[in-house]
Parts: structure tokens; C-alpha cells; sequence
């Protein structure tokens, strides 16, 4: 286990580096300290970022030291048994990969020599592990793509990409939660809406959650996509208690 | 009771202190970009320091005001005139049903804040009255405000401070600037060389900046081996070096993370200078310890505490 260090950002925040490389276990422990911070337990917290490697901690100067901080930090994290159990959250997420919703799926075949229905069982066959959010609100760096779908970004980005999106860039997969330029390649839609602003919590995930495609036809695109119109569609959540 | 805007101006939005909480999914707190100016015009106009107020970008807006009010302006001079008539910026100004206020371009600075007393009556959203942009979430309608927009006004605060003599000097917003900075956090993905060249040249505000970020022209930074990171969390301040090798100061919309490398972070009670600065205007960078710019962030609170002090003695 690397040596935790504590990198200033300004006045009014830290990053606490775990790690130069991510890995599920490192991300585990950031989700483990951002899940104590957000009880407010540490004086001076206002809030905390956890990314791929680190977690950046915002704080009040007049509330808090970066050395009251960082003891905190160090005390939590020393409370964090890795052995331990852990509760793993799985959002299903129905994705339409129909021609309509998928302008790039024919070149993730081409580039990777496989079918459409190799690359759709390959995408929809993993609980993508949910690393970070960032870049749009809601939109999720997931991690542990197989490589064998992995495909490069469009040479110039669309200029608008529509809220629904689900793509492939380079060795990552994602939703675009909201309308947004981008250059990932995309292969399907979902109806659902990862961001609602008139929900109790405007983000349907957070980092640590993990997403699972589940391909679905045009028509029950059309059938969720009413219900979700309505209000009355709920996402389903698979959880489970891994042993490590 | 409304504000109605006759002509809105290039990029007009309602800030308060921004959205906070809600990073961790990808919001940027947005909010004002010169907190400083926001918090003086809302102690002036009998609001609390953190109400919303307009946010007007180089060019003011012209309003009238149906119902009796009290009205402030800070930041950029914007040349105000109500009912043709001079006013003076950094007062209290009491306005009658029916006047109409009129801001022209900025003559010094880059953002005016106008805030009204009482405030405008819009939906609290996730913890802000801030616009943020590119969701289309908050403020007025979730965007830019437009001519023709009628902005609802709640009921005036008593408006103790008409009149009074307090005087704030207002920021004055030189053509060279120096900005204090805490090295780091990645300032070590740079060569000896490219900290020096951070540190003792000046950069150039760039026409490219805008509510996302400020950019620099002027010396490349150099790096030992590539700015790229693995994303990681960008606070307000942030001075990100992206491969071209010239500063980029992320502000109030930035993305909350970010795959360049950052050298510095300018620290917040610096953070209304460059939000001030128009294009053209000299950067120099001057470093200081986490710990000194924690003792300067307290005493600018401290600051601020005093002025709003001084306003309700005065009553």
C-alpha cells in the first residue's frame, strides 16, 4: 500500500494521493473516506471529490487546519479494515443498441473484427465499476472495459451528442448524461435519465457504484422511455455482499 | 414587483456564492466570479453578503423597476445613469417605481454586479440561486438573462442603509497584477526551469477567457515529462498547464476534474483580481505557504465581517 500524501490546492483544499495507479481496491478506500467525510464528522469539511487516485478535500480556513486535517484523514483511514466485506451497488441500465441509437456501432465491429451481437454481448457482459464523475454532471469514468471493444475516438468530435448517449472511447465506456459535444464512438441509448434535476438526488449514481448494460429492443426503448416520461419507471439496483 | 430588462447585455446570468455540495456528481459550484464585489454589493443593498445578485459581463444591463427599491453596484464601472441622471457605484441607491437604470460598457474591470434589495424572487435549486450554464440549471430560467426577461423581486429589506456615509473604496483593477499562489498540487511534474518561468515572467490575459477559465499567453512552462494526469479534483484557482505550455486559471464553471497537470492555485482572496481583468492585462505569480495563505484568507473574511459591522452601526 503506497504512503498517503497530501497535496496543497490553494487556501481551501487538499488531494490526498493513495496511489499513482488505479485499481478497484485503491478506488475502494477513497469511496471509504469520502463516505466518512459526507457524515460531517470532520470539523472544517464543506466537501470531498473522490477521482481515479486521490480525493480532493475542500475545507474551511477558518474552521480547520491542513494539519487538523490531515490527522483526521489519517485517523479514518486507519480505521478501514480491507479485508473486510463490502456492499456492492449495481444500477441496470437498458440500453437500445438499434441502428437509430448506435451510428458507430458498424465501426466498433470493423476495428475489432467482431459482429454486432459479439460487441453487444461483450459490452452488456460487465459491472463496470464506477471510478469517478466529472466532465458533465452525472457522467461516469467506469472502468474495466474488455479490451476487445476497446476502439479509438471519432478523429473530430460531434458537436452535439444527445443525453442518453452510451459510448466507447479509446478504453473506456460511458453515458453522456446531458446533451454535450464529444468525440466517443457511439454504440446504443438509453432511455433513463442518469441526471433529473427534479429528483431528490439529481445523480442517479455515485463513484463506487457499479453500472451493468442490459440490451433492450426499440420497442421497450419506447415502452421505458414512456414510463420515465411519466415518473413511474424505477431503475433496477442488483446489490450483493462480496467476500474478499 | 419586477425588474424588467430592457437590453441584457452580452452574458448577463443571477450568481450568489455558487452551488456547493454537489461536485462529487460533476456540478461546478459556479456562482460569482468576483466574489468579493458580489458580497459588497449585498451588504450595501441590506441583503446577506451571499444573496444572489447580476452577474454582467463586460456590458451593464438597462432596467426599470416597477415597485420601489434599493439597488447597488460594484465591480466594473459601468458608467451607471438612473433616469439619465449619474449615480455613484459602492452606495446604496433607492430607486422609485417606474426609474430606469442604465449601464453601459465597462470602463474599468470586466464584471459589474448590480444587486437589488431584498433579491429576486427565483427557485432555490440543489442549494443555489447560481446559473449554471451549461446544465440550464438555476438563476433565471436556467440561462442568460435576455431582453424582454421580467425578473420577480421580493419585498425590499428596510432600506436602513439609504443614504448612509459609509464609504467602501472600491477594488481598483491595474493593468499589471500580481496573483499569490500555493504551489502544487502537481507542481512537481515541472523542470526547475518551467517553475522559474512560472514565477518571474508575465502572462497575458488572453480574449479566450470566459466563466470557465482564464487564459494566459506568454512563456511556455516546461514539463519533465507531459502535463497529462490521471483526472483528479480542479478547485477554484486552479493554474492547469495544458500542453501547449501556457497557464489556464480555472474559475467559477470549470469541470470539477481535470487530466492536466496544475502547477499552482491562486489563492481565493486574489481570485476577484483576475476575475476583473480584461484582456491585455499583465499576470505575474508570486508564491506563498499553505499556511500563509490560510492566515490571508482569514483576515479577507475578517474584512468582509467588518464592512457589514460598520454598515449596521451606522443604522
Amino acid at each position: 500500500m503506497d504512503a498517503l500524501q497530501f497535496l496543497p490546492c490553494g487556501d481551501s483544499a487538499v488531494t490526498v494521493q493513495f496511489s499513482q495507479q488505479m485499481h478497484e481496491s485503491v478506488n475502494r478506500r477513497i469511496r471509504f473516506l469520502a463516505t466518512e467525510l459526507e457524515k460531517g464528522k470532520v470539523k472544517g469539511v464543506r466537501e470531498c471529490v473522490p477521482t481515479f487516485c486521490s480525493a480532493t478535500v475542500y475545507f474551511d480556513p477558518c474552521k480547520t487546519t491542513v494539519e487538523k486535517l490531515q490527522k483526521a484523514i489519517e485517523r479514518i483511514l486507519s480505521h478501514d479494515t480491507q479485508t473486510a466485506d463490502f456492499q456492492k451497488r449495481v444500477f441496470l441500465i437498458p440500453v437500445c443498441y438499434e441502428d437509430e441509437f448506435a451510428p458507430d456501432l458498424a465501426d466498433v465491429c470493423r476495428l475489432n473484427d467482431l459482429t454486432r451481437e459479439e460487441v453487444i454481448s461483450i459490452h452488456t457482459g460487465t459491472d463496470y465499476l464506477i471510478y469517478m464523475l466529472g466532465f458533465l454532471p452525472g457522467f461516469p469514468y467506469l472502468g474495466g472495459m474488455d479490451p476487445r471493444i476497446e476502439t479509438p475516438r471519432l478523429e473530430s468530435p460531434r458537436t452535439s451528442i444527445p443525453a442518453g448517449a452510451v459510448g466507447i472511447g479509446g478504453k473506456q465506456t460511458g453515458i453522456y448524461p446531458l446533451a454535450s459535444p464529444g468525440g466517443w464512438r457511439l454504440i446504443g441509448r438509453t432511455p433513463i435519465k442518469p441526471y433529473d434535476a427534479a429528483r431528490q438526488e439529481p445523480i442517479l449514481y455515485k463513484a463506487g457504484d457499479y453500472i451493468r448494460f442490459c440490451p433492450i429492443s426499440k420497442d421497450e426503448y419506447n415502452a421505458i422511455l414512456a414510463q420515465v416520461q411519466a415518473g413511474t419507471y424505477t431503475v433496477e439496483i442488483r446489490e450483493e455482499t462480496v467476500c474478499e | 414587483m419586477r425588474m424588467n430588462i430592457l437590453s441584457a447585455g452580452p452574458l448577463t446570468t443571477i450568481q450568489d456564492e455558487g452551488r456547493f455540495g454537489h461536485m462529487a456528481s460533476g456540478f461546478s459550484p459556479n456562482g460569482a466570479m468576483d466574489l468579493r464585489s458580489l458580497r459588497i454589493a449585498n451588504i450595501l443593498a441590506g441583503n446577506v453578503p451571499g444573496d444572489a445578485a447580476l452577474e454582467m459581463t463586460m456590458m451593464g444591463v438597462t432596467a426599470s423597476f416597477d415597485c420601489d427599491t434599493v439597488l447597488a453596484l460594484t465591480g466594473a464601472d459601468m458608467s451607471p445613469l438612473l433616469d439619465g441622471e449619474e449615480i455613484p457605484m459602492y452606495r446604496a441607491i433607492p430607486v422609485s417605481a417606474g426609474s430606469v437604470l442604465q449601464l453601459g460598457m465597462a470602463k474599468s474591470g470586466m464584471r459589474g454586479y448590480l444587486a437589488v434589495s431584498g433579491g429576486f424572487d427565483i427557485p432555490y435549486v440543489m442549494g443555489s440561486f447560481s446559473t449554471n450554464l451549461k446544465v440550464g440549471l438555476g438563476g433565471f430560467a436556467g440561462r442568460k438573462l435576455q431582453n424582454g426577461d421580467e425578473i420577480p423581486l421580493r419585498t425590499a429589506m428596510n432600506p436602513i442603509f439609504i443614504g448612509k456615509r459609509v464609504t467602501v473604496n472600491p477594488d481598483t483593477y491595474p493593468s499589471e497584477i500580481t496573483l499569490r499562489v500555493v504551489p502544487g498540487p502537481q507542481d512537481d511534474y515541472f523542470t526547475e526551469d518551467g517553475k522559474r518561468t512560472f514565477l518571474s515572467t508575465a502572462y497575458t490575459v488572453t480574449d479566450k477567457s470566459d466563466r470557465m477559465g482564464v487564459r494566459l499567453d506568454g512563456s511556455r512552462i516546461e514539463s519533465k515529462n507531459g502535463v497529462d494526469i490521471l483526472s483528479d479534483g480542479v478547485a477554484t484557482g486552479s493554474v492547469q498547464i495544458p500542453a501547449s505550455g501556457t497557464p489556464i486559471i480555472m474559475m467559477a464553471d470549470r469541470q470539477t476534474t481535470g487530466g492536466y497537470a496544475k502547477i499552482a492555485t491562486v489563492i481565493s482572496a486574489d481570485l476577484p483580481q483576475i476575475a476583473q481583468a480584461k484582456p491585455g492585462t499583465k499576470v505575474r505569480f508570486a508564491a506563498v505557504t499553505q499556511q500563509e495563505a490560510a492566515k490571508i484568507y482569514k483576515k479577507d473574511v475578517q474584512r468582509m465581517k467588518m464592512l457589514e459591522y460598520q454598515m449596521l452601526m451606522e443604522r
